[in-house]
């Protein structure tokens, strides 16, 4: 193991340690935890200049106010609305690409797979111009449908990859032995394979929702408005109108941290397995 | 595309088995044709257009073809050489992630009690949007009362805003886009590290081995695959970097924080009217210079899959 244990080290260096941990957390959340802490401060506290005081009191109103003067609300239940499609839809999709690809030996396998790699690499700018033209000329522009087909084709690229690689490594024999009981092959893929796919559905399951409740780039391209805006884009716009109300931009930005927060809290061992894909031989 | 007629019977197993990859692809395929590879083609073409993204009232496309037109006006635009020159500080400081992520996940990398929390709470930053992550640092750096301004003027005796002086802005906004890619970097790190072969490290132990060049010599030889990957996922952080210039300074002040995305987003959607044409030429030029490292990506890929 590297470094070497610290259980293996003298008292003083461990008792070194166990002081470093905490301080070194602090350090890096010290932006956040300040956010935090001004969400839940009072106006006035901020008008009188009393940032980093004691605050005069616990100021759960800034979410009530959010809630209910802002459409803030609305803003999330958008995010849903394009999040939950985009993950159904990437997974599934991916599910049968991943199947094909990893199963199946035909010409130009590479070729594809290689495709839906580097197109998941490419820069959101040079689809922009386009996809909106083409979300604007199919009546999708402003829906959260419209936004919802883009990032269900964006991220199929990477979700092949994903479950390309996993399928591969699943022992290829069950699919020889199937294949010489006459199982059919849409039956192999349903049967076999897919009973098997638990944890990388899981997995892909995660780090796509949180990927896209995190978009700005195509929420702010592809729709305009409380009626379609997701969180992300609604919480710039709110931003704007806010102007140096910092209690109420925190506590907005809080709120729109919450979700994948907890998602990740959640889900842990299947969102870092999805991360750290490739990351070790 | 054919189908599988069910008619004819005998090569019907050999024939399945042909067509049936092709079926399972077709819709993944279709969507990223649709919506990933046709636009490419679209969006190259059209930087050779001056066009509005107005279409006459019988629905015909109304923009004009300028050649190299576009291009030319790129190479004379200073806010263009701006926005290129800040992507160059983009990619060279945003590799920073990767020694400070290093440091981290061997920081953390040990057994000790309550030690999983830690390393969730520290790979916090990657899982909160970006948008979050720019008012954090918005708040942070705020002149007047912001931690960093308070914090160089308890220092230099004069408050920075950062976000208002043209010569550090980009710099700021970097440091606010490093805290979470060092945050997923660590956690690339840390899942390497946790598989780095203990009898290496026993037997360079025994030889003598230890601290730096424990590190150097039989560590990260061994992170290769995490090193790979920390080094794609940051530079494409680097060049996707819209999110957070938006958030926190709309480009500004004066345009000095502009970067090619933001910048083709501006000319094509933004306020400077919409110019559609000259933004792709923009995002032609940032799709070129992701182009080399995402061909170094698939060049590396393919030769590990031939070895396989």
């Amino acid at each position: 193991m590297f470094p070497r244990p610290i259980q293996q080290s003298a008292p003083a260096v461990r008792w070194l340690y166990s002081i470093a941990l905490p301080v070194a957390l602090l350090l890096w959340l010290f932006p956040l935890l300040g956010v935090a802490l001004t969400s839940l401060r009072p106006a006035s506290d901020l008008a009188q200049g009393n940032y980093f005081g004691m605050p005069s009191g616990i100021a759960w109103e800034n979410y009530v106010y959010i809630f209910t003067e802002t459409p803030i609300g609305q803003y999330m239940v958008n995010s849903l609305w394009v999040t939950i499609p985009t993950v159904i839809g990437a997974v599934s999709l991916s599910l049968m690409t991943g199947f094909a690809l990893a199963v199946y030996g035909f010409r130009g396998n590479i070729l594809v797979f290689f495709m839906f790699v580097a197109g998941n690499f490419v820069p959101f700018q040079i689809l922009m111009v386009p996809v909106r033209d083409m979300t604007l000329q199919l009546g999708m522009y402003d829906t959260w449908y419209g936004l919802a087909l883009f990032h269900i084709a964006f991220q199929t690229g990477f979700c092949t990859l994903f479950m390309r690689n996993f399928i591969k490594a699943l022992p290829y024999e069950l699919i020889e032995a199937a294949r010489v009981e006459g199982v059919v092959e849409w039956r192999i893929f349903w049967f076999i394979v897919l009973p098997l796919m638990r944890p990388a559905i899981a997995a892909l399951s995660v780090l796509v929702f949180t990927f896209i409740w995190n978009d700005f780039f195509w929420a702010t391209v592809l729709t305009q408005g409380v009626d379609s805006q997701p969180i992300t884009a609604g919480l710039s716009s709110l931003n704007g109108q806010w102007i140096a109300q910092w209690h109420l931009v925190s506590a907005g930005s809080i709120l729109a941290a919450l979700p994948p927060v907890l998602m990740f809290f959640l889900m842990q061992k299947h969102f870092i397995a999805g991360l750290t894909l490739g990351a070790v031989k | 595309m054919t189908t599988a007629s069910p008619t004819y019977r005998r090569p019907r197993k050999f024939n399945q088995r042909a067509i049936a990859p092709w079926l399972f692809l077709a819709p993944g395929l279709f969507m990223f044709t649709i919506y990933v590879l046709w636009p490419i083609v679209q969006s190259i073409t059209l930087s050779f257009y001056d066009w509005n993204g107005l279409y006459n009232k019988d629905g015909q496309f109304t923009g004009t073809f300028v050649g190299m037109g576009n291009y030319a006006e790129l190479v004379s635009d200073p806010a263009f050489e701006t926005s290129l020159w800040n992507n160059l500080k983009w990619l060279v400081l945003y590799m920073a992630a990767l020694p400070l992520g290093l440091f981290i996940a061997i920081f953390l990398n040990q057994t000790v009690t309550g030690i999983r929390l830690y390393k969730s709470l520290f790979f916090f930053p990657f899982v909160i949007s970006q948008v979050v992550v720019g008012l954090i640092f918005a708040w942070f750096y705020a002149p007047n009362f912001g931690l960093f301004y308070l914090l160089t003027q308890s220092i230099t005796g004069q408050g920075t805003a950062i976000l208002a002086d043209p010569d550090l802005v980009t710099y700021g906004i970097i440091a606010a886009g490093l805290w979470p890619q060092i945050a997923y970097v660590m956690i690339l790190y840390l899942t390497g590290l946790n598989n780095v072969a203990p009898d290496q490290i026993e037997a360079a132990r025994l030889d003598g081995a230890k601290g730096l060049k424990m590190l150097w010599y039989v560590v990260l030889p061994q992170l290769r695959p995490a090193t790979f990957i920390a080094v794609i996922v940051t530079v494409i952080g680097a060049l996707r970097s819209f999110d957070l210039v938006s958030i926190m300074t709309n480009g500004g002040p004066f345009g000095s924080s502009r970067v090619l995305s933001y910048y083709m987003f501006e000319m094509a959607l933004g306020e400077y009217g919409f110019r559609m044409g000259y933004g792709a030429a923009i995002a032609v030029v940032l799709f070129a210079i992701m182009m080399v490292f995402i061909t170094g990506f698939i060049w590396k890929m393919w030769r590990d899959e031939t070895e396989r």
